[in-house]
């Protein structure tokens, strides 16, 4: 009992027969190699498997496949554009990760979040990425990392 | 975690949606935000035969006042309650109850709709929506029709509408002049259920406390009113020592489990403290003083 299915991933359109209840984190990492987007928890709590879905924030984990037919999803392995997206850069300049599992998920749920809030309070982000768990940083540097991207996003708006 | 075998079916007009549930009955389940329901489905907590994806049917997604209430369509997400300015300044229960629910990722996805429909006395919403009189406006094949929310939940995930029926829409009545609301959860994190919650909405002539409506959250087997703390309120001041009888009240109306999340005794000392602190809130936003 196939559903078929069309969806775009990071811009490229792909099409699969799916059982329906094929998770979408699995498709992803299954059937489109794109391993970066993780398995946490498997209980909709740690926010690693985080994609961006039609432009929002959600746990792969916790949408069957076959309801991302026809939407669009942004993934990890798309954020990159012709060298670091600036989040990237502050993950890696301010330390932002020590073992990266959470990494992908934070990275696509603060990209969200930053094109809602271009200029958040430091609160304001603790908030913004309370979906998602880390157990290495104690987040401060997160939220620098966060910050870091923020101002350079700010700096290349106003450059655009 | 692998969720059983189901059949997928996309309705593309609510009618559908209900010639479908009518057709399939008990086997059938509606997928709304699916943020309960997919992880009971991976538990195999839940193992529906079919599932009804609401999802892409227009029209049921919005937050407006009409006829003296707020009308909040079945699938309207918790973060559009959270980005709406009308909430934010008119329904402050409402903005506070939407903004603890789970975490901001799942209410990119979690429904208002839904968080009602699966009657799971640990959301937050069917507190809020007793302490507010709402209204619940379910479709089936004969038409629609209201169900007041104190008739709504009737026991542990267990809700009065029909299996063929779907909730459609949620009415709140717009509050009077000097009438103020506050939710106040304590959790142990983001994302976890409340310890305890408390959803108070109440309205004042002058000092006099003229109506006062209290929900409790994941303090007993299906989600309730608390009339003892209400009665201590209603047609009296909001002194402190009225607020302290109807705190004891509420302690002595819930009937909590013992969970990792705490002893009866705990549980119940919490909602005395919170309800409380909820009344003194809503009460000072009644008076329009504070207003966080």
């Amino acid at each position: 009992m196939s559903y078929p299915i069309t969806l775009t991933v990071n811009g490229e359109e792909h099409s699969a027969e799916v059982e329906p209840r094929l998770l979408l984190v699995h498709l992803l990492r299954e059937n489109l190699n794109l391993t970066g987007t993780h398995i946490g928890c498997d209980t909709t709590s740690c926010g690693a498997c985080t994609v961006l879905m039609d432009g929002k924030p959600v746990k792969s984990c916790t949408v069957f496949a076959v309801q991302a037919n026809g939407r669009s999803i942004e993934t990890i392995e798309g954020v990159a554009n012709g060298g670091l997206h600036p989040l990237q850069e502050g993950f890696w300049e301010k330390h932002g990760l020590q073992c990266g599992y959470c990494t992908p998920g934070m990275i696509m749920n603060a990209k969200a979040f930053l094109a809602k809030n271009p200029s958040p309070t430091d609160e304001e982000i603790r908030w913004g990425i309370s979906g998602n768990l880390c157990r290495c940083t104690g987040y401060n540097k997160i939220v620098e990392a966060i910050q870091y991207a923020a101002e350079k996003l700010r700096t290349q708006s106003k450059e655009a | 975690m692998i969720p059983g075998k189901f059949e997928y079916l996309v309705p593309t007009t609510l009618d559908e949606a209900v010639s479908m549930l009518d057709k399939h009955g008990d086997d059938a389940k509606i997928l709304a935000g699916g943020q309960s329901l997919i992880p009971a489905m991976r538990f195999r907590l839940a193992m529906p035969e079919i599932l009804i994806d609401i999802n892409r049917l227009d029209g049921l997604s919005y937050v407006k006042e009409e006829n003296g209430n707020l009308a909040i369509g079945a699938m309207t997400r918790e973060a559009d309650i959270d980005d709406s300015e009308l909430v934010k300044q008119k329904y402050q229960l409402l903005a506070e109850t939407a903004k603890v629910i789970a975490d901001p990722i799942v209410r990119n996805l979690s429904t208002v709709g839904g968080n009602l429909a699966h009657a799971d006395p640990a959301n937050d919403h069917p507190a809020t929506m007793l302490a507010y009189g709402a209204e619940i406006v379910v479709t089936g094949p004969g038409g629609e029709r209201t169900i007041p929310i104190d008739e709504f939940f009737v026991d542990l995930f267990e809700n009065s509408m029909a299996d063929n029926e779907i909730l459609k829409e949620i009415r709140i009545p717009t509050p009077p002049a000097n009438s103020g609301g506050c939710y106040v959860k304590i959790e142990r994190k983001v994302g976890d259920y409340a310890i305890a919650a408390v959803a108070v909405q109440l309205t004042l002539d002058g000092d006099t406390c003229t109506s006062a409506r209290i929900g409790l959250t994941n303090v007993s087997p299906k989600p309730i009113r608390t009339a003892g703390a209400e009665a201590a309120l209603v047609g009296k001041p909001l002194t402190e020592e009225n607020i302290k009888a109807a705190g004891v009240a509420a302690s002595q109306d819930c009937d909590p489990s013992a969970d990792l999340r705490g002893s009866v005794d705990y549980k119940r000392d919490l909602v005395r403290v919170i309800t409380m602190r909820a009344i003194r809130t809503a009460r000072d936003r009644a008076k329009g003083g504070t207003s966080s």
